[in-house]
């Protein structure tokens, strides 16, 4: 590993620090990318909601994906997911899954919180947690980690028999967090997870995103909220309809006057 | 007062037939939002299933009854793949005729091998004992046992496994059931799979108790047990039970009681009063509202 990297960072020269998508920036090489997405096509019916995007995400890091309503941000998760038809590549630690099912996908160890959160209301919130594992063997660990969300989410330890559908929209938004925790996933798709909820919860809610990332998993975030977003992420992709239209580090995005002014009122 | 007994005996026999065929439409209802037809005629294949253990393969009880469910579930997977799972994003009317379609086909395949009624032999040497004026045969004994226990079954599997999560969750929304790694095509055929074993037990039980059978029987049994899933709630488990069971005792209370001509007609005015009072059933309660 670091003979690899000397080795890269002797042939590139100079360390280049802009491009995010240079896969030899800092002596990265391609296996300290989770995620990558090349040429990225959904449509719906004759529309195409994303008109062939690439970006990645490296491991251990948390990108921001923002852009206004309709620019094609849950498309792209869904199609990650694999619940949504799509033509272009994605890779995930190295291997295509784009022919994988959505089921397959979760047990390589991608999970998503999707928009609206996607409770299941007529199961209590224990069962929510544990239909989550349906891809796992190690029954002992699964237990382990019910613990551990429980202890990230007091709220949901005290209501864990209560079902979903009664839950208050921010103790939904914590469950759907859980829920995605319980798959043990490398890299946890986030669809607007803070929408709907007061400012003190989203602070709390992104509080909790941050310590999960820190713990090692990396985050893939969509966001209306794209400052709060952008200040958390290494790095950003703006979308515009269909279309990655600026890309950066995080604090390079959450400082430019264009998203400023489109994005941050 | 024995009559009454006897009738209330009678009662629990249609009536965990009943419920053993409303099951399958509740199941199917409860993970697709779909009425599946063809159920009636999975029961009256069932049945069928029976005869031929019974006659040419002459098969004891239990191999029997594994026959007709197996042979039943295995109808039940490839319908769903070859004829619904197309139209899953279909509009709901026309995975309804093609279900519909699906029940013709089957009717008519049974009648090319079967063009008149048949007697099923007796599988069961069954006894009988009489108490106080009551007459219970081993047949009804076994047949209520059974049906009973199948539905206990079914419903620890529902409510205490992964499996029962996990319909109980693509009940609720397939694309989330997806997204958190559900399997969603093979629970889905499971759910079909368990539905038709349940149909063709009922129809192998029915087959013994009413010897007599011929391939348009699912129809009226059918939609009779289709009613009972829907008074029951439909999509609710034990509302598909509790249906079962109380079209049953209706139907036979009705005739044992009341003139016997009247019987469908008094019967069905009674459930669908019942369904006026409580419009989701007695056990089904409006879906609550998706936040
Ligand atoms: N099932 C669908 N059928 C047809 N069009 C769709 C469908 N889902 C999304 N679209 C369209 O695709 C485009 C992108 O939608 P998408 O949900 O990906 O946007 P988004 O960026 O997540 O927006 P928002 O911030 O409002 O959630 C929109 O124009 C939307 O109308
Ligand atoms: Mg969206």
């Amino acid at each position: 590993m670091t003979e690899n990297r000397r080795q890269m960072t002797d042939k590139a020269g100079t360390v280049k620090t802009e491009s995010p998508i240079n896969k030899s920036v800092n002596g990265m090489n391609a296996s300290d990318i989770i995620l990558e997405v090349r040429d990225l096509r959904v449509r719906y019916g004759h529309i195409e909601a994303v008109q062939g995007i690439s970006f990645e995400v490296r491991t251990g890091e948390i990108v921001a994906l923002v852009g206004a309503n309709g620019a094609g941000k849950s498309s792209t998760l869904r199609a990650i997911s694999g619940v949504l038809p799509f033509s272009g590549e994605i890779l995930f630690e190295g291997q295509p899954i784009h022919r994988l099912g959505s089921a397959a996908i979760v047990a390589r160890g991608i999970a998503q919180v999707p928009e609206g959160r996607g409770i299941f209301g007529n199961l209590t919130v224990q069962e929510n947690l544990k239909l989550a594992t349906w891809n796992r063997r190690d029954r002992r660990a699964v237990k382990d980690d019910l613990r551990h969300v429980f202890d990230l989410f007091p709220r949901l330890a005290e209501r864990r028999q209560q079902l979903g559908g009664t839950l208050s929209g921010g103790e939904q938004q914590m469950l759907a967090i859980a829920r995605a925790l319980m798959t043990r996933a490398k890299l946890l798709l986030l669809d607007e997870p803070s929408m709907g909820l007061a400012p003190m919860l989203v602070r709390e809610i992104f509080r909790i995103l941050q310590d999960i990332n820190q713990a090692g998993t990396s985050l893939l975030l969509v966001e209306q909220n794209a400052l709060m977003a952008l200040k958390v992420a290494s790095h950003g992709y703006v979308l515009e309809t269909g279309h990655i239209v600026m890309h950066g580090t995080g604090r390079e995005l959450a400082d430019h006057p264009r998203v400023k002014e489109a994005y941050l009122g | 007062m024995a009559y009454l007994f006897q009738q209330i005996l009678n009662a629990l026999q249609l009536g965990s037939i009943y419920a053993l065929i409303a099951l399958g439409y509740t199941m199917v209802y409860g993970i697709m939002t779909m009425i599946n037809f063809a159920h009636g005629d999975i029961f009256m294949v069932g049945a069928f299933l029976c005869f031929v253990a019974a006659t040419v393969l002459g098969l004891p009880f239990i191999p029997a009854l594994l026959l007709s469910m197996t042979g039943c579930a295995l109808l039940g997977v490839v319908i769903e793949r070859l004829a619904y799972k197309p139209l899953r994003n279909a509009p709901r009317v026309s995975a309804v005729i093609t279900a519909l379609g699906v029940g013709l086909v089957l009717e008519h395949l049974t009648l090319v091998f079967s063009p008149y009624p048949r007697h099923v032999p007796a599988l069961w040497s069954s006894a009988t004992w009489h108490v106080g004026g009551v007459t219970l045969s081993s047949l009804q004994a076994l047949i209520i046992v059974l049906s009973v226990l199948l539905m206990v079954l079914l419903d620890w599997l529902v409510r205490r496994t992964m499996l029962g999560l996990a319909i109980r969750a693509i009940s609720w929304d397939r694309t989330v059931a997806a997204i958190m790694g559900v399997p969603v095509d093979a629970v889905i055929s499971l759910t079909f799979a368990i539905g038709a074993a349940l149909g063709g037990a009922a129809g192998f039980l029915y087959a013994l108790a009413y010897p007599v059978i011929d391939p348009y029987m699912g129809v009226i049994v059918g939609w009779k047990a289709f009613i009972a899933a829907v008074v029951g709630g439909i999509g609710n488990v034990r509302g598909a039970m509790l249906g079962g069971f109380i079209l049953g005792a209706v139907e036979i209370m009705v005739a044992a009681f009341l003139p016997s001509t009247y019987r469908d007609l008094i019967a069905f005015a009674l459930l669908f009063t019942l369904l006026i009072l409580k419009p989701y059933g007695l056990l089904g309660q409006p879906r609550p509202q998706k936040v």
